[in-house]
C-alpha cells in the first residue's frame, strides 16, 4: 500500500458480513430442521426446497427489475434464510402453492418493496406466515402427528411429492391438533386442564420434539441449542430471547398459580408452539428489532406478552408470528424513545470525561506517536 | 378543442384522482372488493362530481370567497343526498351493496377538491368536462383495483353485474376458475393497499418508459 492511500472508517472490523451472519443462523437452525425431516419425511423436505427456490427466484427477479447487481444480492443468504424460516413455520405437509405463495410474498412484499435486504419493516417470513394464515386457514391449520422415516407409516419419495403437489392429502389417521390448538378447543368446551392434558401432553416428549406441529415447533431442545450457539458466537444478544421467554414465563406462572385448571403451566407454554424458534431466530432479526439494548428488552417483553395474550385470550391457538409482526411495527417507536448512547458521549449527549491515564493510548506510547495525530 | 383534451388527459391519466392525487382512498379500500362495486361507486361519484362542478361553476360569481368552503360543503351535501335517494329508489340492489358508502361521497376529498381548485374559477362547460373527466378517471381506478382484487381473491370478474346494470349485462359476469379456494387477504383491506401500491408502481413504470421514448425521439429528430 502506498503512503497516500487511505481507507475510510471503520478501521476495526471483525469480518462479520451479511453472508457470514446468515450462514451462522442457518447453521444454528440446521439440527432442528434435519430433525424435522426425520419426523415428517419427504413432504417437509420438498416444502423447504420449494420455499427456498421460490424465495431465491423472486429475489433475483426483483433485483433484476430494480437494476441492481443480482449475484451478491442472491448469494448473501438472506432470501435463503427467509425461505428456511418460512418453511419451518408452515405445516410440514402443506401443498406446494402454500410454500410458493408464501415465499414470493415474503421476498417481494415483505422485503424488496421496502428496498431490499436491510430495509424491511417486518420480518419477511413472519409476514408471509400471517398472510397465509389469514388467507388459507384450512391448509395452515392441518397439522399431523410425527411419522418418522423408520416407522413404516412415512411416505416414500414419490408419495412425498404427491402430497406436496396436492394429489394425495393427509388422511385422518395422521392429522392431529397441536397441543396449543387442542387445549384451546377443549377449554372452549368448558373442560378443565386436568381433564384435557393427561394422555395428550408430556413435558418430556414436548421438549424432545415428539409432537405435532410445524418443522420448527417440534424439537425445542435443538432450537435452544442452536440459539445458545448463536449467543456464544455473538450473532445475537441475550436481550430479546430473555425478554420474550421471560415475559411468557412470568405471565404463565402467575396465571397458572391463580387458576391451574384454566391456565396452562409455564413449562407447556415454553415447550410448545414456535416460542423457542421465535425468541432465538425470528424476533432477533437485526433489521426489524430495536438498536439499543434496553429497547431490545422492551421489544422482547412486548413479543412475549403478546404471545401469551394471543395464546390465552386471542382467536388463534398460536401467536408468535402475530406478536413478532406487531412488535416489528412498534420498533421505530421504541428506537425513537430508547436510543443507544453515542460512542464517547454520556447519556445526556455530553462528551465523556477522558480519564487521565488514558490520555495517551498504550499503542501510541509504544510506537512513539502522539495519540492526537 | 385542445383545452378539453387537456382536461380529459388530466382526469384520466396525468392527474388521476387515485393514481396521481392519491385522494378518495377511503371509499377505494372499502368498496373495491369486486369490480362491480367499484363501477357502481365510481359512477355514483362521477354523477356527484359532475353536478357539483356545474353548480359551483355557475354560482361562482355569487359566492363570497370568505364563506366559500361551507357553501361548497352545503351544495355537495345536498347533491349527495339526492344521489343517495335516487340510488335507493331506482337501483335498490346496488344500494344494498354500497350502503353506507353512498352518503360518504360527501366526505370524498376529490369532490370538494375539484370544486375549490377547478370549478370555482372556470366557466360552466369546462367545469362540467373536468367533473366528468375526474369522475371517469376515478371510476377507471376503482374498476381496475376492484378487478384485480376480485380475480385474485375469488377468481371471478364483474360478479353481480346484472344487479347493477340490469339483466342485459349478465354476459359481463365471468368465473375464471370454477372451484377456487379463495385468497381471503385480497378481499380484506390489506389486499386493497397491496393492489393500489403495485398499480401505482406500474403507472410510474409506464410513465418512465414513455418519457425515455420521448427523449429518444427528440434526440433522433435533432440528429436528423
Amino acid at each position: 500500500m502506498s503512503a497516500n492511500s487511505f481507507a475510510g472508517a471503520p478501521h476495526a472490523h471483525d469480518r462479520d458480513s451479511v453472508p457470514r451472519l446468515m450462514g451462522a443462523v442457518l447453521l444454528a437452525i440446521l439440527p432442528a430442521t434435519v430433525y424435522g425431516f426425520f419426523l415428517f419425511g419427504w413432504p417437509a423436505f420438498n416444502l423447504l426446497a420449494i420455499t427456498v427456490l421460490v424465495g431465491l427466484l423472486c429475489e433475483a427477479g426483483c433485483l433484476w427489475l430494480a437494476g441492481r447487481p443480482i449475484r451478491p444480492g442472491v448469494m448473501d443468504g438472506s432470501a435463503l434464510l427467509t425461505g428456511v424460516l418460512l418453511a419451518l413455520s408452515l405445516p410440514p405437509w402443506a401443498p406446494w402453492w402454500i410454500g410458493a405463495i408464501g415465499a414470493g410474498f415474503a421476498v417481494v412484499v415483505g422485503k424488496q418493496v421496502f428496498g431490499g435486504t436491510g430495509q424491511n419493516i417486518f420480518n419477511p417470513a413472519m409476514l408471509a406466515r400471517v398472510m397465509l394464515l389469514v388467507s388459507f386457514p384450512v391448509e395452515m391449520t392441518t397439522w399431523l402427528t410425527p411419522h418418522p422415516w423408520w416407522s413404516g407409516t412415512a411416505p416414500g419419495w414419490l408419495d412425498g411429492w404427491l402430497i406436496t403437489l396436492g394429489y394425495s392429502t393427509a388422511t385422518d389417521g395422521v392429522t392431529g391438533a397441536t397441543i396449543l390448538g387442542h387445549v384451546r378447543t377443549e377449554l372452549g368446551m368448558n373442560h378443565s386442564l386436568g381433564q384435557i392434558l393427561p394422555g395428550h401432553y408430556q413435558a418430556g416428549a414436548a421438549a424432545l420434539g415428539w409432537t405435532g406441529g410445524s418443522l420448527g415447533e417440534t424439537a425445542e431442545w435443538l432450537v435452544l441449542l442452536g440459539g445458545l450457539w448463536l449467543l456464544r458466537r455473538r450473532v445475537i444478544t441475550w436481550h430479546i430471547p430473555v425478554g420474550m421467554l421471560g415475559a411468557v414465563l412470568v405471565l404463565a406462572s402467575g396465571f397458572h398459580l391463580l387458576d391451574p385448571q384454566r391456565f396452562a403451566d409455564p413449562v407447556l407454554h415454553l415447550l410448545s408452539g414456535s416460542l423457542m424458534l421465535g425468541a432465538f431466530f425470528i424476533a432477533t432479526d437485526p433489521v426489524t428489532s430495536p438498536i439499543a439494548p434496553l429497547g431490545q428488552i422492551v421489544f422482547g417483553v412486548g413479543c412475549g406478552v403478546l404471545v401469551y395474550i394471543i395464546r390465552t385470550w386471542g382467536g388463534y391457538p398460536e401467536g408468535v408470528a402475530f406478536a413478532v409482526v406487531l412488535m416489528n411495527a412498534a420498533t421505530p417507536l421504541i428506537d425513537h424513545y430508547i436510543r443507544p448512547r453515542a460512542y464517547g458521549r454520556t447519556w445526556s449527549g455530553k462528551p465523556r470525561p477522558v480519564p487521565a491515564r488514558a490520555k495517551q493510548s498504550p499503542l501510541a506510547r509504544k510506537s512513539g506517536v502522539d495519540a492526537r495525530d | 378543442m385542445n383545452d378539453y383534451r387537456g382536461i380529459f388527459a388530466d382526469g384520466l391519466w396525468n392527474n388521476n384522482v387515485v393514481f396521481a392525487q392519491m385522494l378518495a382512498l377511503c371509499p377505494l379500500m372499502a368498496v373495491t372488493s369486486t369490480a362491480t362495486n367499484g363501477l357502481g361507486m365510481g359512477l355514483a361519484t362521477t354523477a356527484v362530481l359532475l353536478a357539483s362542478n356545474v353548480v359551483v361553476a355557475s354560482l361562482r360569481h355569487w359566492i363570497a370567497p370568505e364563506v366559500r368552503i361551507p357553501v361548497y360543503v352545503l351544495l355537495i351535501a345536498s347533491l349527495v343526498t339526492l344521489a343517495d335517494m335516487a340510488i335507493n329508489a331506482w337501483l335498490h340492489e346496488l344500494y344494498k351493496v354500497l350502503g353506507l358508502f353512498i352518503p360518504l361521497i360527501v366526505v370524498n376529498c376529490c369532490v370538494l377538491g375539484r370544486a375549490e381548485s377547478f370549478a370555482s374559477r372556470q366557466p360552466v362547460s369546462a367545469a362540467a368536462a373536468d367533473g366528468l373527466a375526474m369522475g371517469l378517471g376515478l371510476t377507471l381506478a376503482l374498476v381496475m383495483i376492484g378487478a384485480c382484487r376480485e380475480i385474485l381473491g375469488s377468481a371471478t370478474l364483474f360478479s353481480h353485474a346484472s344487479l347493477l346494470l340490469g339483466p342485459a349485462f349478465t354476459f359481463l359476469e365471468i368465473t375464471l376458475i370454477e372451484d377456487y379456494r379463495g385468497f381471503l387477504l385480497m378481499l380484506l383491506p390489506p389486499g386493497g393497499f397491496l393492489v393500489l401500491g403495485f398499480l401505482l408502481a406500474g403507472k410510474r413504470v409506464i410513465e418512465r418508459v414513455a418519457e425515455k421514448r420521448e427523449v429518444k425521439e427528440e434526440f433522433h429528430c435533432s440528429v436528423q
